[in-house]
């Protein structure tokens, strides 16, 4: 084992060189990122066997990641933001296939305004596909997680597709210590792929996917491919038990930092969940019992997990870094659902929006949401959610919209 | 923790800054985090990259408000709003400036009482894009000023992060790094590592509950016709196509047609006239010119000259 400064994007691609993995489809061009372009160098090389093919989209890539794990070869694949979205039809289609493969997801904010840089609306518009979900908060989550990936999707009590996901700028060009396990050590925990009655073979016919009329067929395919993604919490945390014993690392379904007496916590999903850490840090020296929950599986949904974790506590902030037009902040409501009509579930369960398009999270907010959690609790009442914004990024905004002449837009309408 | 910003241009090689640096750092046994910062994809245009280490896990994530140092590869992007190079700069924060002016002029011109370094910079240079390894010397003088990185981890750090270069360069890259290192000598350990705003006294974040505003208002439309004129994309320029009007032959088209931006206008009777707001420094219309009348003068010395009323 060697510890070496890896990109989250770096780390990604030697997920998938240990897991030995057969074949790669890629569309080459932006928003696709450096991890294929590190998994052709090592191709093209010789460092890594296995073949990858340049497809024309997201939308062929994805299928022929599906197709080609139909025929029982190890497969994996990488995306990003308005490529997931545009590969968004396939992805809901090779589930249904239950051809099992993994596909790495670099988060970044959706147009429309177009922008760079992270938040988690892209992957969660993949929230209901039938991909697992599992969401990386450092490079070395990104490698391990790749790993577990593979034993997650190909478990013949599940046998779906797994995404893979980390956050754009902050992860994915952020270099960290990551320790690379030994091919032989992570080999045998990823052990081979047997891919049973998956064997789509060129003059042995079958149909896979096939269609159904009528709502009765429809209903069990659909209902199976939930059932086995909700064996996915069972399978998941016996491939991370096992990963503790190979590797000496954690990484449960749901990340208790310094939860076991706290009596406020923090949700968070992500890479930003560590700057959360960090303010629980400094409020604990402060004297506060805080702590942070981070879900990284977050589909199948770990919602015993939650809801044993949360029983108890005097208030929760959930920060979600994505906005459900109309609704708010997904994870928010995820967890209420988890929570409602249970014994003891925390009277106060406030959501903050906060991270969109990168928008950083300071400290001092942090301790804000805390301050507001304390207060709420004090009045017995649970805050509106709260944008997590400032009376200078609107001046800011209002500087942009001057340029812009939006005001003599508006000037024009009055006359 | 010690919280370190690299300021250069696309070309500058401040992300190989930070990654030397980070290496550098984890080489001394800290726990490293080195990132650059993309905007606009473009040689010249301003980037910065950045490196956190400390003895423990780091927590902390994306961009450095309150830096321990900063370092400036260019000093020409100290007035480019753009390029954020002040940002978060306080009493406790030391800059280095790649430069050829002296501290007192720097600690004058940005009326800052933070400590001020200079390297000094080439005065004879080309293309400023093409700063001849000023990443590796940046990365050499920072890992003296913070006082915990060996002259050897240094030279391993670049060993490492050039590998892929070959020796030469790799040798060239060397000599200047440590050289910069060893003229920090007097300043060795200048920077310290900061700390963290605690949680029982802190700024209260100054939140705003945004209002409705009608799409008309609050849709990212931008109302203005060619109102990217008002973005000076010249400051992006390294180096400037300057016209000998006793050459031009007054053709009327070449340079203008070729010229990507448009930053070219050619009056009635043929003479052009470069648009040095908006000419990015391309050197297109200096390869394309039949007559060879454009001339690529190094930003710096236009601009030298232009203050001083001589003509390039």
């Amino acid at each position: 084992m060697s510890r070496i400064l890896l990109t989250g994007n770096a780390a990604a691609a030697w997920g998938a060189r240990l897991a030995g993995v057969d074949y790669v489809p890629a569309f080459p061009i932006t928003p696709q990122t450096e991890i294929i372009e590190t998994l052709a160098g090592w191709i093209d090389s010789g460092e890594m066997d296995g073949r990858l093919v340049t497809l024309e989209s997201e939308h062929s890539m994805i299928t022929a990641a599906g197709s080609a794990a139909a025929t029982g070869v190890r497969v994996f694949s990488a995306t990003s933001s308005q490529g997931l979205l545009y590969g968004m039809e396939m992805l809901y289609t090779v589930a249904g296939w239950r051809a099992p493969f993994v596909l790495v997801n670099v988060s970044r904010g959706l147009a429309s305004p177009i922008t760079l840089e992270s938040d988690h609306n892209d992957i969660l518009a993949a929230r209901d596909c039938g991909f697992l979900q599992i969401h990386c908060a450092t490079c070395q989550e990104v490698l391990d997680s790749t790993l577990m990936a593979y034993r997650l999707a190909e478990d013949s009590r599940v046998r779906l597709p797994v995404i893979v996901n980390l956050d754009g700028f902050y992860l994915s060009f952020t270099r960290e210590p990551v320790e690379i396990p030994a091919a032989k050590a992570a080999a045998a925990f990823v052990g081979d792929f047997d891919p049973q009655n998956t064997r789509f073979r060129a003059s042995t016919p079958e149909s896979q996917a096939v269609a159904v009329l009528g709502g009765s067929p429809y209903s069990y395919f659909r209902y199976e491919t939930h059932l086995a993604a909700l064996n996915g919490i069972t399978v998941y945390d016996e491939i991370s038990a096992g990963f503790r014993e190979a590797f000496g690392r954690d990484h449960p379904a749901v990340e208790a930092y310094r939860a076991e007496d706290a009596e406020y916590l923090f949700v968070m999903l992500g890479s930003f969940a560590t700057k959360a850490r960090e303010a629980v840090d400094r409020l604990r020296d402060a004297g506060w019992a805080i702590g942070l929950l981070r879900p990284r599986l977050l589909r199948p949904f770990p919602e015993d997990a939650l809801r044993r974790l949360l029983t108890g506590r005097r208030a929760v902030a959930v920060i979600d870094q994505n906005l459900s037009m109309g609704m708010g902040g997904v994870l928010h409501c995820e967890l209420l659902a988890a929570l409602y009509g249970h014994a003891d579930a925390p009277p106060v369960v406030a959501s903050f929006i906060g991270g969109l398009g990168g928008r950083d999270i300071s400290a001092e907010e942090f301790y804000e949401i805390a301050q507001t959690l304390r207060r709420a609790v004090d009045d017995g009442r649970t805050p509106p959610p709260r944008l997590l914004y400032t009376k200078d990024e609107i001046r800011e905004i209002r500087k942009l919209q001057a340029v812009a002449h939006v005001e003599r837009e508006e000037l024009n309408e009055r006359h | 923790m010690y919280r370190i910003r690299f300021h250069g241009r696309g070309g500058q090689g401040m992300k190989t800054a930070s990654r030397i640096l980070g290496s550098a750092f984890f080489g001394a046994g800290y726990e490293v985090q080195d990132a650059p910062r993309y905007g606009a994809e473009r040689r010249g245009a301003p980037i910065f990259a950045y490196v956190r280490a400390a003895r423990e896990t780091i927590n902390e994530r994306g961009i450095i408000s309150r830096p321990d140092l900063v370092v400036v590869a260019d000093d020409t992007l100290v007035p480019v709003p753009a390029s954020g190079v002040l940002a978060g700069v306080c009493e406790h924060t030391v800059l280095l400036i790649n430069t050829t002016q002296t501290t007192d002029a720097w600690q004058h011109r940005l009326n800052i009482r933070s400590p001020v370094i200079t390297l000094p910079a080439s005065t004879d240079l080309g293309d400023r894009s093409d700063l001849p390894y000023i990443g590796a010397t940046c990365a050499g003088a920072a890992a003296r000023l913070v006082g915990v990185i060996s002259r050897d981890a240094l030279a391993d750090a670049i060993r490492t992060e050039l590998a892929a270069l070959g020796p030469q360069v790799i040798e060239r890259n060397l000599e200047n790094a440590l050289d910069a290192w060893d003229l920090m000598q007097a300043h060795s350990g200048l920077v310290t590592e900061g700390g963290m705003t605690g949680a029982a006294d802190y700024d209260r974040p100054d939140w705003a509950d945004l209002p409705f505003e009608a799409a008309r208002i609050s849709a990212p439309t931008v109302y203005a016709a060619a109102n990217s004129v008002e973005v000076r994309t010249g400051l992006w320029r390294t180096l400037r196509p300057v016209i000998d009007y006793a050459r031009c032959n007054r053709c009327w088209w070449v340079c203008s047609t070729f010229c990507p931006d448009g930053a070219i206008d050619v009056a009635d009777d043929g003479t052009p006239a470069i648009d040095y707001d908006h000419c990015k420094g391309c050197m297109i219309c200096v390869a394309q010119c039949p007559p060879h009348a454009i001339e690529a003068v190094a930003e710096e010395h236009a601009q030298r000259d232009a203050m001083t009323g001589e003509s390039p």
